[in-house]
């Protein structure tokens, strides 16, 4: 791999992280994270839209007229959230049944306009293609992480497993959204110290 | 290749094709799931079913599905009969209640024909993981089992004797109000019998 398609492929995950870094998409970095799972489940729906958006902005790029580049992006990327919503609909119920709302949010997730019209619209497809994998593991880690502290504090439990009895007391209010905000905002101080001490 | 201009013909052109682009890949990918999604959907409801009726059925309850209307609710309930050597013995009830912390919650509730509650499955809910969400769970489900109520089901906190799971109340009133639901839906229906 050349160092081009490195350096976009690793962009996103720590440098440009999304929701770290750039602050974006935040509707369902807050919404969604009150397990690790629906973090997880929410951050590779979102990828795979990011991918498969990156790539067809790029390939429609030359015959997208400037007027019209806005409504184009956001058709294109509808129709892949579509999609993505009757595939989980039809293969993970459970996960679907989880994330209901915000499936259909992630057309307006700006994390993918952003990547539409800052990246795919400018570059190849095969770099559009790992731009939108690099971004969307950065937004996947993001969510997995703030997700499983999310539910150690407020459920006891990580991935479902539980570590106490039923009926033990947890911190509730980290599964609420204030508790949401706070582990956001202790997540960021973190991450811009690593950064900055680089 | 250069970037053609925006000219009005243009756009439009470029438009219709995306257009048509992403109805190609909807329809298709559809297609392909209609029948999954169908199936997943009615799988759940079976599972239910059999989880709180713990019995084989004769019949096929989703075939012989009947509506009930409650007096004052504009919605019906779906019922489905459970027979046995031709007779009904139990009824699965697909119940609601818009009263959900996370919005409409659907649970399916499971009364035999002499009028006792079996349980009840939580179909669909938003409530929130770790607090509401635990209206699913054995602890407070368990109240419900064995119950032939005579005065309307509600939590304690409304003077009724269901213990609301502790920092959930409005998910466990929704739930309650649900079952209730139900039930006026089987008196409704044994009456008409």
């Amino acid at each position: 791999m050349d160092k081009t398609s490195k350096e976009n492929l690793t962009r996103g995950i720590i440098r440009e992280n999304p929701t770290f870094v750039m602050l974006l998409g935040m509707c369902p970095t807050l919404g969604v994270t009150t397990s690790a799972l629906n973090g997880l489940g929410m951050g590779l729906a979102t990828m795979f839209v990011l991918a498969l958006s990156n790539m067809a902005v790029s390939s429609f790029k030359n015959v997208i007229p400037d007027g019209v580049r806005i409504p184009a992006y956001i058709v294109i990327i509808a129709s892949f959230v579509t999609v993505i919503e009757m595939l989980m609909a039809a293969y993970v119920p459970l996960l679907h049944r989880a994330l209901g709302i915000y499936i259909p949010l992630i057309v307006v997730n700006c994390i993918i306009l952003g990547r539409a019209e800052a990246f795919a619209s400018k570059n190849s497809i095969g770099q559009s293609l790992l731009d939108g994998i690099g971004m969307g593991l950065g937004f996947t880690i993001a969510l997995f992480l703030l997700g499983s502290i999310r539910e150690i504090l407020g459920s006891g439990s990580f991935l479902g497993y539980n570590f106490f009895d039923e009926g033990a007391e947890t911190i509730l209010m980290f599964i609420m959204p204030p508790g949401a905000f706070l582990v956001l905002g202790f997540l960021i101080v973190i991450f811009n110290r690593i950064k900055g001490a680089k | 290749m250069k970037k053609i201009p925006s000219s009005l013909k243009n756009m439009i052109l470029s438009l219709c094709l995306i257009g048509i682009f992403s109805a190609f890949i909807i329809g298709s990918v559809h297609q392909i799931t209609e029948k999954p999604i169908a199936e997943a959907k009615n799988r759940a409801e079976a599972d239910a079913i059999y989880k709180i009726i713990g019995m084989k059925a004769d019949n096929n309850p989703f075939a012989d599905k009947l509506k009930v209307k409650l007096k004052n609710s504009k919605s019906k309930l779906t019922v489905y009969p459970l027979k046995k050597d031709g007779l009904i013995k139990a009824f699965a009830i697909k119940s609601n209640s818009n009263k959900g912390f996370g919005g409409k919650l659907e649970i399916l509730v499971g009364i035999t024909i002499d009028g006792y509650i079996l349980g009840y499955e939580v179909l669909k809910s938003q409530e929130t993981p770790g607090l509401g969400s635990k209206v699913s769970e054995e602890k407070f489900k368990s109240q419900f089992v064995g119950l032939r109520p005579k005065e309307e089901l509600k939590v304690k906190q409304d003077g009724g004797e269901i213990d609301a799971v502790t920092a959930a109340t409005i998910s466990s009133r929704a739930v309650t109000e649900a079952v209730q639901k139900a039930y006026d839906g089987y008196k409704k229906l044994s009456h008409r019998r």
